[in-house]
């Protein structure tokens, strides 16, 4: 039989949540014997090529290019997870919510205490870059989310538990030490 | 010695003085029904409904009923439990909860009733709601983003005459928690540390501290809430 594959990405996140998974320490070994890696920055495999097993989605949706990556995962995936606080509820970007679009901006690139360069005034306008969206979105209200693993970041053991879970079909042991939500 | 008044909380018999709440009461007896407006001798406010138990197959705050003689009282049960957590997920996405940084997470009791109940994520859509901070105080910063409106600060925060620090304003959705400036504006050390130990959240925070105990060393972080109160056999 051949092994399951796992698919990884970090939207708007810090890629906190992927050192967490690397926080397995040695477990990693059982791991790669375990799950195949496809998509990945662990593997830095770029595109999807073939159809996964498990997708785990770091960080919440704050432009138009994680909400596309967040649908393409949703097609290639059986199963998607919410990995840590921000794919769960937006997280620290998150923050920016109550605040206008706009604002964020003009502070970022013009009005904050560390803007000194640019005299021009010029604010990000290449059609490359992807839109901001009006708000930072949890995963799960653009697409159907299967699983969360809550925390900032997850624990390693609750990463570990669950991917045991999802390979062996067996019940997640949940112990009170590892849902943490900092 | 009047007479104790015998109940059975989830057929576990207990024992309540007169007039004794079935909070207080199962407390005493060593059970614990989970709460989160309560405050020990401070008048309960009823508001936070997390400690609803079912008598005779009503629905009622644990904390304003009294115990009466042969009360049977379900508390430990899915049903309640179910609707405590929905409670509690509603409380979530209705503020603006980044326990990440916040200065009360690993001793937020809120968050501590999530995790006793593995909340992994909350069923109801978040509503990032707008709210003001008020930092106008020496001592004490108000983060409307985290208070959940249990009232415990207006009962219990209080001055030398008795008089309250806190108080609601206005109404509905608008409700929110506001310091009387003037009557804060001397508020002692010990006072404001006081009421930053009095909200349940991460709402009333002393100036210039926090994240005092590492990760790993808060009170929540390895003890679910409420697992200090041992059963008693009386
Ligand atoms: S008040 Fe409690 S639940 Fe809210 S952000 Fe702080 S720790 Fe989390
Ligand atoms: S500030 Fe704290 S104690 Fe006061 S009502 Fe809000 S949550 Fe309760």
């Amino acid at each position: 039989m051949s092994k399951p594959v796992v698919a990884t990405t970090s939207l708007a996140g810090c890629f906190g949540c992927h050192m967490s998974l690397l926080d397995i320490d040695e477990r990693i070994l059982d791991l790669i014997e375990l799950v195949e890696f496809n998509k990945s920055p662990i593997d830095d495999i770029k595109v999807f090529t073939k159809q996964c097993d498990i997708g785990l989605i770091e960080g919440g949706c704050c432009n138009s290019e994680n909400v596309e990556v967040l649908r393409a995962f949703r097609k290639q995936c059986k199963i998607l997870v919410s990995l840590g606080e921000c794919a769960i509820m937006g997280g620290l970007p998150a923050l920016r919510n109550g605040i206008p679009i706009k604002e964020c901006i003009d502070e970022a690139y013009l009005n904050g205490p560390t803007v000194s360069e640019n005299t021009e005034k010029i604010l990000p306008n290449d059609d490359e870059l992807p839109m901001l969206l009006d708000k930072v979105y949890p995963c799960h209200e653009v697409v159907k989310i299967d699983y969360y693993l809550p925390g900032c970041p997850p624990r390693a053991d609750l990463i570990w538990n669950a991917l045991i879970a999802l390979v062996t079909g067996d019940e997640m042991e949940l112990p009170y030490e590892v849902v943490k939500f900092d | 010695m009047s007479e104790k008044i015998k109940f059975t909380i989830d057929g576990k018999e207990c024992y309540a003085e007169p007039g004794q709440t079935i909070l207080e009461a199962a407390l005493d007896n060593g059970v614990y029904i989970p709460s989160l407006c309560y405050l020990k001798d401070v008048i309960p406010a009823g508001s936070c409904r997390i400690c609803n138990v079912k008598v005779a197959g009503r629905f009622m705050t644990a904390c304003t009923t009294p115990v009466a003689m042969g009360m049977e009282v379900e508390n430990d049960i899915p049903e309640l439990n179910e609707l405590r957590v929905s409670i509690i997920e509603m409380l979530f996405v209705s503020g603006n909860h980044f326990c990440p940084a916040c200065e009360k997470s690993g001793n937020c009791e809120l968050q501590a009733l999530a995790y006793k109940y593995t909340m992994m994520v909350p069923r109801y859509p978040y509503l990032f709601p707008e709210k003001k901070p008020d930092s106008g105080n020496k001592k004490l910063f108000i983060d409307r983003n985290r208070c959940i409106l249990c009232k415990r600060c207006i009962r219990a925060v209080k001055d030398e005459q008795g008089r309250s620090l806190f108080a609601f304003k206005n109404r509905g959705n608008e409700l929110a928690i506001s310091l009387d400036h003037e009557l804060a504006e001397n508020i002692s050390d010990e006072l404001a540390e006081e009421a930053m130990e009095i909200c349940p959240v991460g709402s009333i925070l002393k100036k210039e501290k926090g994240f005092q105990q590492p990760i790993g060393h808060r009170k929540f972080d390895k003890q679910a809430i409420g697992s200090d109160i041992k059963s008693v056999i009386k």
